[in-house]
Parts: structure tokens; sequence; C-alpha cells
């Protein structure tokens, strides 16, 4: 008689005498296997640690116990200037509107540009389709440059300022948001475009009426979530680069004692921004994701 | 049903007012908004500071090199370097096959027909389609014979006269007189010219490695290569890979030991593994402050602590993420399918066992795929932040551009970054997919 529960075939049914054996042999291999895979994962951090250690100029056990000194010696100082710093919040001001800027018109920017590369990238919206894999590479191009690389060449031909952070954001911008777009574009129903290009829409209006309305929440979450990482990224270019609250950061650093004072100022400033940016833009991504 | 219909037409009508109010009002804001930040940030100024020599300079060098052709005008001795500097230096007496000398005559063909000439009077270059300019020292001055009018290119001054050509570049002063050729390629790149294996061909070098006699007779031709590459001090090979590698230890020690220390703290912030909410509350908010201060200050905090170098880099990434890790672990494990959990408690498991085998199956896909993609969103992070504690690439790319000297090596350093970024997103993608759909 032939078993039909392990099909026709003999010689391929599990022994089902010693089940118990197997799967428990099974099992033993799973666990050996996972063992040989944690004692691999512990073995490599912890050799990478006393790798990094050892090209560290000064070595961790002598810098945790010096972790809050620093700090410390800053918030000392900062307390005894406390009734300067509300003044400081004033004259920094206007570095952190800049830093917001950048961000916010890099945002933009990328994010128009997002729009375009992503409708071209998205198969069945593509006006192009053969030229799907190129706009595909390019944005992955982008993506992968790192912001203080094109900021820095960009700093020798333009100058200082504002404009390089600007620029080298909204490329970054641009390739990372194109793939989400891309993503949430490729999910979009097909219905009303087709019934756009009954009526002779061509390609921009078939978008505009027909694919944009139906992605739009998505994008806007994702370019919000965009907008919080790019404030950050400003902060760190303004840190390397010029502009911005990052800038005065670091002058007021280098300087070094006697201008704490400034440096907590700096300090508070921006860490409000940035949890007062992650909150909002918390709520708002909430409401357009989740509806109202 | 008429009343019903007016009202609706009404609301409908209304809608469509607003939404057209809606698709002018959002352009023109963004337009205003846009128009405000180029005068905030001072365009119109940007267009007169704009270096595009800068630019120019920088495109060409990014792919060629040049070489400087130097006579002494003290004591008449001719050198030849690559970049003007000494690793690249010719030994003496060694000068690249465009440059011929008889005696005290030194000629450099610079290609396209243009010549100088360095000789006992002074210097001579002849530029086709407008002529030879003659530049001789009187004294202490020197004196420029090139047909008049002087185009742009002619830079003259008593003490200095530079000429500028697409073929090259022609500078005298009373000191030196020098020849800058630029040619394409970044030279140098695999063997200086101190090494045996310099100027040679790929032919030739294969010729040498597989059948040629040893050169150094205590090694293979083979190593010999490596090693002469490995120490290359024009372009530094073996500090290069060093940098990088550090840069990729930073992002991973940095990510893999936030994850570790964040997994247990996400279960302590989870309201259904932690029932005493004002822990839970505690733990939310350490989060949110250690993502809240940014990863540039616990940067700077940490590389007053711990010196430059690498480690300072890993713990930065380390603490900045291990915020954004526990707040997104805790909501991973507050999604979980609680009938697991119940199965396994009900064979009578301790906490432990019910969080091993009724928890941790359920979220693995979600925590390898957020940490696969903070491990490749770091390696651009580890790039930044090895610029500010001083380690990894990030650090040799900001010195380069400092320097303004070498934009050969930045576009070298620029290449490395991408493809590293490039290589590691393609292992995480790989990594995610064999992990996740475990195919």
């Amino acid at each position: 008689m032939v078993d039909i529960a392990f099909g026709p075939e003999r010689g391929k049914r599990p022994d089902t005498a010693n089940l118990q054996d197997t799967y428990l042999e099974m099992v033993r291999r799973k666990r050996m296997y996972g063992g040989i895979l944690l004692a691999l994962f512990i073995a490599t951090m912890a050799s990478g640690w006393i790798l990094a250690d050892s090209r560290n100029a000064g070595g961790f056990w002598n810098g945790i116990l010096n972790v809050f000194e620093f700090p410390s010696e800053v918030v000392a100082e900062a307390w005894e200037k406390r009734a300067a710093i509300p003044a400081l919040f004033v004259k920094h001001m206007p570095s952190l509107i800049e830093t917001l800027n950048i961000a916010a018109v890099a945002t933009l920017l990328g994010g128009l540009a997002a729009m375009a590369l992503s409708l071209l990238a998205t198969r069945g919206l593509a006006r192009w389709p053969t030229m799907i894999p190129v706009f595909r590479r390019s944005m992955d191009a982008l993506r992968a440059i790192p912001e203080i690389v094109i900021a820095l060449v960009l700093i020798y031909i333009l100058g200082g300022g504002p404009v390089p952070a600007v620029i080298a954001i909204a490329l970054h911008t641009g390739g990372a948001l194109g793939k989400l777009f891309s993503e949430v574009a490729e999910n979009a129903d097909l219905k009303p475009v087709e019934g756009l290009q009954s009526v002779g829409a061509n390609w921009t209006q078939r978008m505009w009426l027909g694919v944009i309305p139906q992605v739009a929440p998505n994008w806007l979450s994702y370019a919000l979530l965009r907008f919080e990482i790019n404030v950050r990224a400003s902060a760190i270019l303004g840190f390397v680069g010029e502009g911005g609250i990052g800038y005065d950061l670091k002058l007021a650093m280098q300087w070094g004692q006697g201008r704490y004072d400034q440096v907590v100022a700096i300090f508070l400033l921006l860490f409000f921004a940035i949890v007062v940016i992650d909150r909002t833009s918390d709520y708002f991504r909430n409401r357009l994701v989740k509806g109202r | 049903m008429a009343a019903v219909d007016i009202n609706l037409s009404g609301q409908i009508t209304a809608g469509f007012a607003r939404k057209r109010l809606m698709a002018f009002a959002v352009p023109g804001v963004i337009l205003l908004y846009l128009l405000y930040t180029a005068v905030a940030f001072d365009l119109a100024g940007l267009a007169q500071r704009a270096r595009m020599d800068n630019a120019a300079i920088l495109l060409s060098d990014f792919w060629t090199h040049k070489t400087h052709i130097t006579r002494d005008n003290r004591n008449g001795a001719v050198s030849a370097a690559i970049e003007g500097e000494s690793k690249g230096a010719y030994p003496p007496g060694e000068f690249p096959y465009w440059v011929t000398i008889a005696g005290d005559v030194t000629t450099i063909d610079l290609g396209t027909g243009h010549i100088v000439t360095y000789d006992a009077a002074g210097a001579r270059m002849i530029v086709p389609g407008y002529g030879t300019i003659d530049i001789r020292p009187d004294g202490n001055r020197l004196v420029l014979s090139a047909p008049k009018p002087l185009p742009g290119w002619i830079n003259a001054s008593d003490t200095r006269i530079a000429v500028t050509t697409p073929a090259g570049r022609f500078n005298y002063t009373r000191s030196k007189v020098e020849t800058f050729k630029y040619q394409a390629g970044w030279e140098l790149f695999f063997f200086t010219l101190d090494s045996p294996f310099a100027r040679k061909g790929p032919l030739e070098l294969l010729n040498l490695a597989a059948w040629g006699d040893r050169v150094d007779p205590d090694r293979s031709n083979i190593g010999y290569m490596v090693s002469e590459f490995w120490t290359n001090k024009m372009w530094r090979h073996s500090d290069v890979f060093w940098a990088l590698f550090e840069t990729i230890l930073m992002a991973f020690l940095g990510t893999m030991g936030a994850a570790i220390i964040a997994l247990p703290l996400g279960f302590l912030a989870a309201s259904n593994f932690n029932p005493l909410a004002p822990l839970r509350f505690a733990f939310r908010r350490v989060f949110d402050f250690i993502r809240g201060v940014d990863g540039l200050i616990w940067t700077i905090i940490l590389s007053r602590a711990f010196g430059p170098g690498p480690m300072t880099g890993a713990l930065a990434i380390l603490i900045t993420d291990t915020g954004s890790f526990g707040k997104m672990f805790s909501e991973a494990l507050e999604n979980i399918d609680e009938k697991q959990v119940e199965g396994v408690r009900s064979t009578g498991a301790n906490s432990l066992l019910r969080a091993r085998f009724g928890v941790i199956p359920q979220v693995t896909p979600v925590l390898i795929s957020q940490v696969l993609y903070y491990l490749e969103s770091n390696t651009r992070s580890a790039t930044v932040i090895g610029a500010i504690v001083g380690g990894g690439i990030g650090l040799l790319l900001t010195q380069a551009i400092q320097t303004q000297k070498d934009w050969e090596e930045v576009a070298y350093y620029m290449t490395l970054i991408v493809l590293m970024v490039m290589a590691m997103d393609t292992l995480s993608g790989w990594l995610r997919r064999k992990l996740i759909k475990g195919s």
C-alpha cells in the first residue's frame, strides 16, 4: 500500500519510528549552528573593540573615568554665568534658523527631485519604461555619496555659507526619498491612471491627478521624517564646514574655557529644536498615515 | 429631496473652491519660502564669491597629474618631479621622455607645438598661433619680450612672469623657472619612481611577475610588487586601507553594540513586559533624551574624554543608536502577537523562557532588518563622525581637501567612500534577504 501522506516514492519517507530522535537531532544541529554563529559574533565584537581601543589616542578605561569631566566643567562654568544664557539664546537664534532653513530647503528641493525620479523609476508608471534601471541606479548613486563629501568639495568652489550644505543634503535626500517614494508609488492603484489615459491625459496629468493624490499622505510622512534627519545632518555639516548652529558650536568649542556658557546655550537650543521637531513631525505623521 | 441636492452641490462647490485655493496656495507658499531663503542665503553674493577657476582646477586635477620641470637659476640644476613633491621626484639625471637636455639647453615639448626652452640667456616659450615669449633676467628685474598686446593668460611683473596655456603652465622668477605639464591619469598610483617597478607597462610587469628574474634575490617578484604597492609613499595605500577598515569598524561596533544594549532596555520600556508604568516612562524619556541630544554633541563630548580615534567614533554611534533602537525595539515588542506567548506559558515556562521562545522569534525579522538598515546608514555617518573625531577615511578626506593641493587624492578617497557605502548596501541587503526570508 502506498502511504499517500508521504508521497509515492519509497526511501524518501521520514523515519516514523524514530521521529523523536530525528527531531531532537535537528534541534541539536540547529543549536550548534546558532552557538557557533554566536561565538563568532562575540569573538568579532570583542576583537573589534580591542582593535579600536588600541588604535585610539586615549584608552577606554582612561576615558570612561573622564567621561563626565568635560560636561561637568562646562556645566559648572555655565551655571556661574547662568544669567547670560537667555541673552545667548537670542544671539544664536539666527544660526539655529539658518540650520533649520538649510534642512527645510534641502528637504523641499530633494523631495521635488525625488518625486520626479521615483515616478520615472516605478514600474507601470514610468514615462520611459526602458529607462527605469538608469533612474534607479542614479538614485542609488545619490544615496551612496555621503553629504560631507559633496559639501567639502562645494565649499572649496562656492566659499563658505549655507548653499554648499543645502546642495549636499538635497542631493542625498533626492536619492533616499526617491527610493522610499517609489516603493509607495508601486502600490498605487492604477485604475485612476487608466481612467485619465482613456480621456486623453498626458503623462504629467496622469501622474499629477491620478497618482499623486493617492500617495501624497505617505510621501509627506516620509518627507517629514527626512526633515528630522536633515536637521541633524545640517547641524553636523555646520560643524565640519561652515554655517548654521554647528559652526557657532565649533567656534565656541575651539575657544574653550571662558565660552562654555555659549556651548551650553547652543546645546540647549539644538536639543530643544530637535525635540520639538521630532514631536511635531511624529504627530503629523501619525495623522497622515493612520488618518485623523 | 431638492433641499438635500442644493445642500450637496453647495458642499461640493465649496470643496472644489477649497481645493483650487490649495492648488495655488501650496506652490505659492513654497515659492515664497524659497525666495525668502534665497535672500537669507545671499544667493546673489554667492554668484560673485563662487570661484569657477577653483572648479576648473578641481575638475582637471581629478583625473590628471602634473609634472614639474624646474631649473634652479642660481646653479643651473634641472630637476623633474611629479606634483613637485620630493616623493614623486625623478632620480637625478633622469627625465620624462618629452624633456631633452643638451649641455645648458633644456627643451620641453608640451605637445600641440608648445615648446619651452631653458638656456643660459634665460627661457622662452613658443605658443602656436601667438608667437614666442622670451624672458631674460637683467640685473634684478625680468625682461619680457612677446608680441603686443599681452593677452590675459600672460601675467607679468618685474619679479615674476606666469604663462598659462591649455598645454601647460610656465613660471619664471628670479630664483627658478618652472614648467608644468598636465597629463591624464593618476601617476605613480602603483609604484613610486624609486621603486624598481616604476614606469613599466602592465605587460612588462606581468612578464616580470610570472617569468622574470628576481629583482630582489631574497623574495619573489610578486611579493616585492605587492609590498612596493602597499608602501607607496605617494598614495599611501596601506594607510587608506586602514582608514576604510576603521570606518567600517566604527559603524559595525557602534550599531551592533547599540543593538545588544537596546534589546533588554526595549523589554523594560514595553508596556506588555514591564508592568511598572513609572519605570517604563523613565526609560522612554531616557531614549528620547539620547536621541534628542544628537550624534554631533555625543561625538564632541566623547572625543574630549577618549581622544581621537575609531573607538570614540564607535562609542558615539553606539550611544546615539541606543536611543533609536530602544524606541523602535520597544514599539516592535508592543506589537507582538500574544497568542504565541500564551502557548509557551501554557507549558509552564517562566518569563525568561517565554521571552526566548514566544517573543524573540516574532520580533527577530523586524529587529534584524532595522539593525541592518542602521548598519548601512551608519557607514555613511561614520565618514562624517570620523572627520570630527579624527579617525577613518573621513579624516583623510577632510585633510586632503583642506590642504587644497592633491585633488586627485580627494577624487580617490571619494571613489573609495562611494564604493564602500555601495558594498555595505549590497551586503546588508543580501543579509536581510538571507536572514529574514530564510532562502
